[in-house]
């Protein structure tokens, strides 16, 4: 939380200044309550050391918020730094702290609500255009009549339009909740949230309460006009949904499509490939946090080829222990790389343990972004550049490269292949450890959106299969429109019939499909699928 | 002929291996030691869960030989895997309770694998604790609950949102299996009899292992413009909460616009995510790794030192078995042998110290009393408790919310010694009519 | 695949299962291993359906335990409703989990189901019209190979989210347990656990009998030929699907019937009896086995099942990599599964199994 610090280090920054002007101690002690025992007292405190204009408000309010403020015994109050502690009265250093009677001041939503709300007062002229756009957004939520002056005076002030625009809309809020407000200011005040037309817009229209009439009606009209625009939007935010869950079984799938589509091997062990993937992310990560913390941003670069090598290395492995004597006989594959996922499960539990590894998501994949009226996560949208890249590149290495050409040519027609001097024994060893580097890939992403636990794979190899079969067998192509179809009918079903019964259509017309396409929709012709 | 010759070579094999097999079935002989049979999922879905509580049963049982075991004999752990496998719980029940002759088994952690060893102890007689939260509407004289039944879980978390937070509108969202059905039933009755209008509820279900949680925590967001306070009831089961919690955190729902209050998630699930933007989100359980008592600080470390893993977390279902094996330990000492029929009858009333500061005692209704504690996630994956109940919930096996078991109590002393109990019919056995 | 072997075969099963009821009614073999052996024998019919279709057809079903399950709800269904008023609420007509959700009445499909002989003809049929109308469907479009695979594991897996469903009323993941009786007589009594394993035992041998007697017959011989060239058959004037419809609606009914003796025997049907992994492993069961033999599918099942029951005691830690250890070295190691290494020196090598086209 970058932005909690730096509102940390500014009001610090305040805290010295106040401590050099006066130590104004009124009569009425404004901290009194955050030295409280019930969530009630310091919900309070917070409120009235924010109206306070105690100069050591923001530093102590920011201080509570990071978890730093302790009470001790006669309503004294401490801020913890890391060179000690601070009196949060005076904000001078203070020497003699019984640390053993000291408590952090108790916090729950209430209080967090209350010191966001207050944080938002306090920082509405801040010289940061981003802290001054936060803040005008907490108070947006709070509603609070009392930051009502607050908003007029930095509204006079603001020059950044954006910011402005919120305020304005904060302003219009708290607006709203003001007794005095006149019937005019306030149906200015509900076309300004109108205009808003998101969904903490609808909120706040949808919960006035003892307006007149008129502010009412307009009230009402607004929330089913913003409903409308929203419901227009649900369709573009069903197709990013669509794409989203589309790309993620690319992924899963990309692989299969090379060890199952191009080569035929029935791969029941994709799926813990796509588990090693994951757990070289976790281990990635947990060397990074203790050797290299500074690296964690770029945690996931550092991962994707790893796991691309990790899974590609287990892939050769197997191709040369196993699988190379069982061509020809593709159902025994079947059973042999079911036993492999069984073992592999198991060594993987023996050794991370059998609960789930924390693969934390880094700063930038975080958090989401509004298009209009769509909301768009970070993850999903990485996710989705991710496999478009992916299959990309795997499409360029199958068609430029002189591995892919090989691989082609063997796939084709093996004995030919080799009468031309192509060592197919290698092609093969290589193609299988694409296919499974490539589902090593995925892991990385999955790590983010998923359970990083044995079980992973198992989760995803089923629908891995479908997609490359419903895409036609050996067609990168197929699976790449195969994925995004299903992902896109399966999300658009979802809220018509609930996640379940969704789920169960998608695999009855996948099964009605098969029977009118029994080759998927762009099957391979030509004699060599008949063979 | 040779096939024939070399089949007979086969089926030898084969017989003497089956034989084997059965013969090793009366192996079990005059036991020098007490066997505790641990039924706990080691592989498959539910080793997630189910792997530490095997951890910590083997840890209670070497304390206790340290302490020189119990009526003089050592205590001896048997572990086999169930392997997430429902049949096969039942098999394996059987083989620990009639081969290897265990005096009682602490295991089970889904209700589906509990309903399917419920026969096989009631049949043989035997022992079973149980650690689990699970939906009540069940008292078996064979079963030792020592999890939370809903009246000790969900609905005082659901009283506190309302009271601390004026929450109004209500989400229950679970996967659909009978835990989350069950308790979803008796908080929508609940709300309902406070006054909580059908438009302000909304109830969700969707399949195990549910990974895709974008369009649900949308229709969550949008639940929740409504002007209404609102607030996620989630009965959401394991492997689903990862996804969940993740796109929770991206879609930006705070716990201070929509609090969410699980009553799967603890310490150990949260182990798996990153919790910094979960912060303020709620759990209720009977346990938190973070409370503060001098047994619980002493249990953390016995744990950390086990496993050998400073890590190392501990939930809820933990204290759950330790407060088990403490009473089964009690019981055996009162009465004076490991028989399960004189052990059984010497449960009830027992009482030992529960991990947080308080007794946890053993009800007629084979369910233990529990003190109610909720915790907001905190950013290091712990839970900073903001509320618990003053002294200890009985539970109430028999939900008074639910129309087919108002009615019910249970109460295994005799001369009642029965586990539905129709106080309106006077008759045991359900609601005859 | 003589006719020796499938003799002795019966014999054993039929031998072993008497002996074993005889010894469990003097005190000689434990209930336990009376329970346990039943499973397998039902285990054991799965596994012969597997190798009726995927050893003499070419049909590789991953969805086959579906029909197992299938069965087992049927018989499951009437064993709830031969509970009667002994559920926990006492409720003469509903089971337990529809009381405790509300539900006002018996579902329509519920219906009839307290008669045994309706519960066992529906065990049947549903996993015979299902194969049916699946078949029809399939067969006829020429859906074949790794398409017919998927397409089975995605029959079986819709089935596993449906049957989860609690609005379902089949008891979503909790399923059909807490059984009393059965046709009147106590599941808890030995006799009738003896009764059941023999009664497993007779249907496999009968099972084990007309599976043999299909495939030997002119029918088999034309099925054979279907499995090694399809194409090559329709060319010859007859009709591939015909027989892959028989013979795989008759292997539907084969695991119909496991189910139907499986489910009293274990004492719980769940949906997760027709997860994907089972019907691979009932797949497993055959290959190790040796496919396309009947007798080595039988002996597949039992031999694995009894392994997994003994491992999984025996290194509760480690038991997934002797079974995965097994499977890899079966495969690569006796190709034709364990009955093909005592076939090894016969005169006549099996006809060699061509896998049907991708």
């Amino acid at each position: 939380m970058p932005l909690l610090r730096h509102l940390y280090f500014l009001a610090c920054l305040a805290l010295i200044a106040a401590s050099l002007a006066q130590p104004a101690m009124a009569q009425d002690d404004p901290f009194a309550g955050l030295a409280g025992d019930s969530f009630d007292d310091i919900r309070h405190g917070i409120e009235t050391l924010a109206t306070s204009g105690a100069p050591t408000a923001a530093a102590v309010i920011a201080a509570l918020q990071e978890g730093n403020l302790y009470s001790g015994p006669d309503a004294a109050l401490f801020i913890k730094t890391d060179d000690g502690w601070l009196d949060a009265r005076t904000g001078k250093p203070a020497t003699e702290v019984a640390e053993d009677a000291l408590s952090p001041v108790k916090m729950n939503n209430g209080v967090r609500r209350a010191a966001e709300a207050a944080m938002g007062s306090l920082e509405l002229y801040s010289p940061d255009a981003a802290i001054r756009r936060h803040a005008a957004e907490a108070v947006l939520k709070s509603r609070d009549p009392a930051a009502l002056e607050g908003l007029t005076r930095a509204l006079a002030k603001e020059s950044d339009a954006g910011v402005r625009r919120i305020m304005e809309q904060a302003r219009a809020s708290a607006l709203l909740a003001t007794p005095e407000t006149t019937e005019a200011e306030r149906l200015a005040a509900v076309a300004t949230l109108r205009a808003r037309g998101d969904l903490d817009a609808r909120a706040m229209l949808a919960s006035l309460t003892a307006q007149p009439p008129a502010v009412a009606e307009a009230a009402a009209t607004a929330v089913i006009a913003i409903d409308r625009m929203l419901q227009l939007w649900g369709l573009a935010q069903g197709v990013f949904y669509g794409l989203s869950l589309g790309s993620v079984l690319l992924l899963a799938a990309a692989g299969l499509a090379i060890t199952f589509g191009v080569m035929g091997v029935i791969n029941m062990a994709h799926g813990e490939m796509v588990m090693l993937g994951a757990y070289t992310t976790f281990v990635v990560q947990d060397v990074i946090k203790s050797h290299a913390p500074y690296l964690f941003e770029a945690s996931l670069f550092i991962a994707v080829p790893l796991a691309f090598l990790v899974a590609g290395a287990v892939g050769i492995a197997v191709e040369r222990c196993m699988l190379r004597f069982l061509y020809g006989r593709p159902l025994e594959t079947l059973l042999a790389t079911w036993g492999l996922s069984l073992a592999m499960q198991q060594t993987v539990r023996s050794t991370f343990g059998a609960s789930n590894r924390e693969v934390s998501t880094p700063q930038w994949m975080s958090g989401a972004t509004q298009w209009g009226g769509i909301t768009i996560t970070y993850n999903r949208l990485v996710i989705i550049v991710f496999a478009a890249l992916v299959v990309a590149a795997l499409m360029a290495a199958l068609r430029y490269t002189a591995l892919g050409l090989r691989m082609r040519a063997v796939t084709q027609n093996r004995r030919m292949a080799a009468a031309m001097g192509i060592r197919t024994p290698w092609v093969d060893a290589l193609t299988f450890g694409l296919g499974s580097g490539v589902a090593g890939m995925a892991g990385v992403a999955l790590s983010q959106i998923d359970n990083v636990s044995p079980n992973l794979g198992q989760g995803y190899i089923i629908d891995s299969f479908m997609v490359v079969v419903f895409g036609g067998v050996g067609n990168l192509w197929g699976t790449v429109v195969s994925a995004l179809t299903l992902g896109t009918v399966n999300k658009f079903l979802e809220p018509l019939a609930g996640a379940v019964l969704g789920k169960i259509t998608v695999l009855v017309l996948l099964i009605l499909f098969i029977q009118r396409k029994p080759r998927g929709m762009f099957p391979i012709k030509g004699r060599a699928v008949e063979s | 002929m040779a096939s024939f010759r070399n089949w007979l070579r086969g089926t030898g094999l084969a017989a003497a291996a089956a034989a084997a097999l059965l013969t090793g079935a009366h192996d079990a002989q005059a036991q020098a030691t007490i066997k505790v049979g641990i039924l706990h999922s080691l592989s498959g879905t539910m080793a997630i869960s189910e792997t530490t509580l095997k951890d910590v049963m083997l840890m209670l049982i070497e304390e206790q030989n340290k302490k020189g075991g119990v009526l003089g004999k050592k205590l001896e752990a048997v572990v086999v895997d169930p392997a997430s496998n429902w049949p096969l719980f039942a098999e394996k029940a059987r083989q620990l309770i009639t081969v290897d002759k265990v005096a009682a088994v602490f295991g089970c952690w889904t209700s589906v694998s509990r309903k399917s060893v419920l026969p096989v102890f009631e049949e043989l007689n035997s022992i079973l604790f149980y650690p689990v939260q699970y939906e009540g509407e069940e008292s078996s004289k064979n079963v030792f609950y020592t999890g939370a039944a809903p009246n000790q879980q969900a609905i005082p978390a659901v009283d506190y949102l309302a009271k601390e937070e004026k929450v109004q509108r209500w989400v229950l969202a679970g996967t659909d299996y009978v835990y989350p059905r069950t308790t979803n039933k008796i908080l929508e009755a609940y709300l309902k009899s406070k006054g909580v209008k059908d438009e302000d509820i909304m109830i969700n279900y969707t399949p195990f292992g549910h990974s895709d949680w974008q369009n649900i925590v949308a229709s969550i967001k949008k639940f929740g413009t409504a002007g209404k306070k609102t607030a996620v009831v989630s009965t959401i089961n394991g492997d689903a909460n990862v996804p969940f919690y993740k796109e929770l955190g991206n879609q930006g729902v705070k716990a201070t616009d929509i609090p969410v209050v699980a009553f799967s998630v603890g310490e150990e699930e949260l182990a798996g995510i990153d919790t910094k933007p979960l912060l303020g989100h709620l759990a209720a359980w009977n346990y938190f790794q973070s409370v503060k008592s001098a047994d619980n600080t002493a249990f953390i470390a016995k744990w950390k030192a086990f496993t050998k893993n400073q890590k190392r977390v501990t939930n809820d279902p933990m204290e759950a078995h330790v407060i088990g094996f403490a009473m089964w330990i009690k019981a055996i000492e009162k009465a004076g042998t490991t028989d399960p029929k004189a052990v059984i009858e010497a449960m009830i009333g027992i009482s030992v110290p529960n991990l947080t500061g308080g007794y946890s005692a053993m009800m007629p209704n084979h369910h233990i009393t529990k003190p109610v504690l909720i915790g907001e996630v905190k950013a290091d994956g712990q839970f900073n408790v903001v509320w618990q109940t003053k002294g200890t919930v009985v539970a109430n096996e028999w939900s008074p919310y639910l129309e087919g078991s108002k009615d019910l109590i249970a109460d295994w002393r005799s001369p009642l010694s029965c586990g539905n109990f129709n106080v309106k019919t006077g008759k045991c056995g359900g609601a005859s009519k | 695949m003589s006719k020796v072997s499938t003799i002795l075969c019966l014999v054993l099963i039929l031998g072993g299962a008497g002996l074993l009821a005889a010894g469990n009614a003097t005190g000689a073999v434990p209930t336990y291993a009376i329970s346990l052996v039943g499973k397998y024998l039902c285990y054991a019919m799965l596994a012969l359906a597997v190798d009726l279709v995927w050893g003499f057809a070419g049909i590789l079903s991953l969805g086959h335990a579906a029909f197992f399950a299938l069965g087992g709800y049927a018989m499951g269904m009437y064993l709830m409703r031969q509970i009667g008023t002994r559920g926990v609420y006492g409720n003469a007509i509903l089971p337990d989990f529809m009381v405790f959700l509300n539900w006002k009445e018996l579902p329509w499909y519920w219906h009839g189901f307290d008669n045994p002989l309706f519960a066992i003809l529906i065990a049947l049929a549903v996993p015979g019209l299902l194969a049916f109308v699946f078949g029809w469907f399939a067969f006829r479009s020429r859906v074949s190979g790794v398409y017919l695979s998927i397409i089975t594991q995605a029959l079986t897996y819709a089935l596993l989210l449906a049957f989860f469903r609690n609005d379902m009323g089949f008891g979503g993941n909790n399923g059909l347990t807490d059984f009393k009786d059965i046709f009147g007589f106590s599941l808890q009594s030995d006799g009738v656990r003896r009764g059941l394993l023999l009664a497993s035992a007779g249907f496999l041998a009968l099972q084990l009998v007309v599976a043999r007697y299909v495939v030997t017959s002119r029918f088999g011989k034309v099925l054979i030929a279907v499995r090694d060239t399809e194409s090559r058959t329709r060319f010859l004037g007859y009709r591939p699907e015909r027989y892959k419809l028989f013979v795989f609606v008759l292997s539907a009914v084969m695991a119909g019937i496991g189910g139907a003796l499986y489910v009293p025997q274990v004492g719980i049907i769940n949906p997760s009896e027709f997860a994907p992994a089972n019907s691979i492993e009932a797949v497993i069961w055959v290959a190790v086995g040796g496919r396309g033999t009947l007798v080595g599918a039988i002996l597949g099942a039992l031999l694995v099942n009894a392994g997994k029951t003994y491992f999984t005691g025996a290194l509760p830690e480690l038991w997934l990599f002797a079974l995965g250890a097994l499977f890899i070295l079966v495969t690569l190691l006796l190709p034709k599964g364990i009955l093909g290494l005592f076939a090894r020196s016969t005169a006549r090598p099996a006809p060699p199994v061509v896998e049907p086209a991708e």
